[in-house]
């Protein structure tokens, strides 16, 4: 296999090389735009042509993340994208690493409640040695437990990092565990520390086994390269992987709330924050689409930009807030939240900060945006559109997104049209809908002393240590 | 096999190199009638245009007042020109044009991102000129953006990282003004004043303490134009006077806070390099594959891979008008601080002593070789590259060198180096973690 990668670099370097030459002579038509391609095992390969410089992204997206986990195993998806880099009989563990380094390459994966991606960022001519390794490791992982009981630590440290030890990463965690009540969305990505206690290596090769399979998988590249070549390559690599009979996804459809749900956590802390979520519709689960596109402007509206409505009213205008933030997720698999984070003035109680927010969302609601408004947010949109196209990483991650939840690269193209097509009205619509007490879970940090044992620890090294407590 | 295989890709990778030349990007210099040095690199294919005015006017600059440089920069689009923040606001928006500003120990940045529709460009320009030349620096608006500071220097003791970090700059900067927070303390935020913001303004947001930087789709005509009207506003003002050199560490130091977090948070480091230092080169490549290089580095292998006991570990020199840090890093369960202290400093210690190896340099190499078009791939990382080469004024064919400059690191160039720079016995070594627990307790 080894001599089999070298000899497959110098044919890399042969193409790549003729590639290179001719990146500036031909511009072709194609340039920009999404080319779809299907395997016979049901893999999706999405292409973007890209000649501004001599480099491409790959992606592969699973559809798979941590909103298919069941109780007791949350984790397990985002455990095994770390496990992921633990080596093939082919590649050894480190060795998919060592190899994209080696070439110039930088390499990584993220895991979300949706989808788990691994991704590679290279020059143009060696994307084929990025498609061998994929291809390899979406059926041949060896999942060693000696090694996955050494990576699950390594997990716990990146679990205590983000979370445990962040009081707004401990905030949000409980927030949408108690926000929830049956939707998978209440599960954290990176897993409770009870389950990822008791995982086992078991798990893990259920779940590989399970979802990494062609027929739950989208390659996605960008960059400075011909889209046939690239589903020449893809044939050949990925073609030949076993179609794997999928496990039917429940819907796991949120159940209807009651009234407001409240919760305070009590911290050791400085700030104290607020947290607000109104369950709404995402595109996805959206009955009427239009309805997903007004709470998206409506979001511009509130938090797009140092213009928008929370910061001129909150933090300028009454001066409650130091900071505050809406937002709103489109492109979700599972009805979401719409949220507003907010860390008061000093001074302004969480009660003041809470009405503060929902007079704004009254004032939506009484009021119809003005013209001027919603053009600024359509102006920032099409400003963006154009800015995005600046990182091929992004747009490949905006097409990976819409392929992995079944909606289609397709709907990114729609988004503009859509987004101008919302009026006030839908918007006051959507606020008076869903904005409303029946869906909200309210959350507040209240920040305890931070409480420092005595300085007993404060041993001295060697010569000119110094100490500070 | 394998060995074969590296060699392979190593023949490929450089062979290559004679073509990635051609896509360097054409760099032209100027000067405006009033001073301010200009950059600009003609980008085709998106109708886009970056902008960035740079001031040698960051935190290093805050001669005691720590908090001073940043309040400023951030004062800037809080009104000017009469106008409110608001208006301001409105105006970027609605043309779709994103306002950038920034303030770092070295530079202070103020910058727009914008379409190069004409109606919309001109909106853009017109608006970054006001925030840029005619800041109104309300005593109001001082007030509200110093209480929001001063909520942000609070939420730094909320996290363990955060008090790390002051404690490393302090630890290695002692009286330099590279020690103090950008953010500023509690004590200084006491002290700032908006007759010491707008002194500040007029000594250093000056024309020939400025730099800008032009990337997009613009000729160069227009270019010209940009910069002219940019600086036009500015006062010709004097270039800022030299920041004092950085003075060696004497002796080592341990500090260790109390914190009751679960992860310990663990600094290693000292004092490291300047930009266009004369061992760059070799200090780069050399610190690539002991801590630099992400999963392939000696720390990632030592303390993850081989161990698990930490999410993330890394060694970095991080370059800046004088010598920046060179620091190692991890977070670990309070329990196994003791024990990853002692593995960076003995890595480290082994590093200093021996150097790289062949194959790991070899590998480095080609990795930074390899990895140096990716670096260049969109406008946003060309301006990041141009800043850096101007404000540090780097020789004009820093890019166009770059790759041979790296290849010509030998192993015995990368070990001279480090030995030379890094001194073991003068390491400042910061914990900050539940030192205090049971069981937890330092060596």
């Amino acid at each position: 296999m080894r001599i089999y990668i070298s000899l497959l670099v110098l044919v890399a370097f042969v193409l790549g090389a003729v590639l290179f030459v001719f990146n500036d002579a031909s511009s072709p038509v194609k340039e920009g735009e999404v080319q779809a391609f299907e395997l016979t095992n049901g893999m999706k390969l999405r292409v973007i042509e890209n000649h501004r410089a001599p480099v491409v992204v790959s992606q592969i997206w699973y559809n798979v993340g941590s909103s298919f986990e069941h109780d007791g195993i949350t984790g397990v998806s985002h455990v095994l994208e770390h496990m992921m880099f633990k080596g093939t009989p082919d590649y050894p563990a480190g060795k998919f690493s060592e190899i994209i380094a080696a070439n110039g390459g930088k390499e990584n994966a993220f895991t979300s409640k949706d989808y788990t991606a691994y991704f590679q960022r290279i020059a143009s001519d060696k994307l084929e040695i990025c498609l061998s390794m994929e291809a390899d490791r979406m059926r041949n992982l060896i999942l060693d437990e000696a090694e996955f009981l050494k990576e699950v630590e390594v997990v716990k440290e990146e679990r205590r990092l983000r979370t445990d030890d962040k009081p707004t990463g401990l905030l949000y965690e409980r927030f949408n565990a108690m926000a929830y009540t049956n939707s998978p969305y209440r599960q954290p990505i990176i897993g409770w520390m009870e389950d990822l206690d008791s995982m086992t290596i078991d798990d893990l090769r259920r779940w590989y086994k399970r979802w990494y399979a062609p027929n739950n998988a989208t390659l996605v590249v960008v960059g400075d390269v011909d889209a046939d070549e690239v589903f020449k390559l893809a044939r050949e690599y990925f073609s030949s992987l076993p179609i794997v009979d999928l496990p039917e996804i429940k819907p796991r459809r949120e159940a209807e709330q009651y009234g407001v749900q409240r919760m305070t956590m009590q911290l050791p802390a400085e700030v104290p924050t607020l947290l607000m979520g109104y369950k709404v519709p995402v595109l996805i689960s959206a009955d009427d689409t239009e309805e997903a596109y007004a709470l998206e402007v409506l979001a511009g509206l509130l938090d797009g930009g140092d213009s928008a409505r929370l910061t001129k009213n909150l933090i300028r205008g009454e001066q409650l807030a130091t900071s505050a933030g809406a937002g709103y997720s489109l492109y979700s698999r599972h009805e979401d939240l719409f949220t507003f984070s907010v860390i008061p003035s000093d001074g302004v109680s969480m009660e003041q900060i809470e009405a503060a927010i929902k007079n704004e969302i009254e004032l939506i609601k009484n009021t119809p945006p003005e013209q001027k408004e919603l053009d600024r947010v359509i102006a920032q949109v099409l400003a963006s559109s154009v800015y995005e196209q600046d990182s091929s990483f992004y747009r490949a991650m905006q097409i990976g997104i819409l392929e992995t939840l079944g909606l289609g690269w397709q709907v990114k193209d729609e988004y503009i049209a859509k987004i101008k097509a919302v009026t006030a009205e839908q918007v006051q619509q959507v606020a008076k809908k869903y904005l409303v007490d029946k869906h909200l879970s309210v959350a507040i940090l209240d920040p305890l002393p931070i409480e420092n044992k005595a300085a007993s620890a404060s041993s001295a090294s060697a010569a000119g240590a110094h100490h500070v407590n | 096999m394998l060995i074969k295989f590296k060699k392979v890709s190593l023949f490929v990778v450089l062979t290559l190199f004679s073509t990635i030349l051609q896509a360097m990007p054409d760099i032209e210099k100027w000067q405006t009638k009033n001073g301010a040095r200009v950059m600009y690199v003609h980008v085709n294919g998106l109708p886009m245009l970056d902008v960035r005015v740079i001031f040698d006017a960051g935190s290093a600059r805050d001669n005691g007042l720590s908090g001073l440089a940043a309040l400023t920069n951030g004062l800037l689009a809080e009104g000017a020109g009469g106008k409110t923040a608001q208006a301001l606001a409105e105006q970027f928006e609605s043309v779709g044009a994103q306002l950038e500003n920034d303030s770092l120990r070295d530079m202070a940045i103020v910058g727009v991102r914008s379409l190069t529709d004409k109606a919309y460009l001109d909106t853009a320009l017109a608006t970054l000129t006001t925030v840029l030349s005619k800041p109104d620096f309300n005593q109001k608006e001082f007030e509200r953006e110093l209480a929001r500071m001063k909520v942000s220097v609070t939420a730094k003791k909320q996290s363990p990282a955060a008090i790390a970090d002051d404690a490393f700059y302090k630890a290695i900067y002692g009286d330099h003004p590279y020690a103090a927070p950008s953010g500023g303390t509690e004590e200084s935020l006491e002290r700032l004043n908006l007759d010491a913001i707008k002194a500040f303004y007029q000594k250093y947001y000056v024309a020939k303490n400025a730099l800008i930087v032009i990337v997009g789709a613009v000729e160069r005509t227009q270019a010209e134009a940009i910069a002219n009207r940019l600086s036009m506003g500015l006062a010709v003002g004097e270039k800022a006077a030299a920041i004092p050199e950085v003075p060696a560490l004497k002796e080592a130091k341990l500090i260790q806070i109390q914190y009751p977090s679960k992860q310990a948070h663990i600094y290693v480091g000292q004092p490291g390099m300047k930009r266009g230092d004369k061992d760059y080169f070799s200090l780069y490549i050399a610190n690539h594959p002991f801590g630099g290089s992400g999963f392939a580095s000696r720390l990632v292998e030592t303390i993850r891979e081989d161990r698990g006991l930490a999410y993330s570990v890394y060694s970095y020199f991080s370059p800046m008008r004088e010598a920046g840090p060179f620091m190692m890093g991890l977070q670990t369960r309070a329990d196994q601080a003791d024990q990853a202290v002692s593995l960076l400093r003995s890595e480290l210690e082994k590093y200093v002593a021996e150097g790289p190896g062949d194959d790991e340099l070899t590998d480095s190499i080609s990795n930074v070789v390899g990895s140096f078009p990716l670096n260049l791939d969109s406008n946003s990382k060309l301006m990041g590259y141009l800043a850096m080469m101007g404000f540090y004024e780097l020789p004009d064919d820093y890019l166009q060198k770059f790759v041979s400059n790296i290849e010509s690191v030998s192993p015995a160039d990368a070990r001279q180096a480090m030995a030379r720079r890094i001194k073991t016995d003068k390491l400042v070594t910061v914990i900050v973690g539940d030192i205090a627990a049971e069981g937890n307790k330092p060596e």
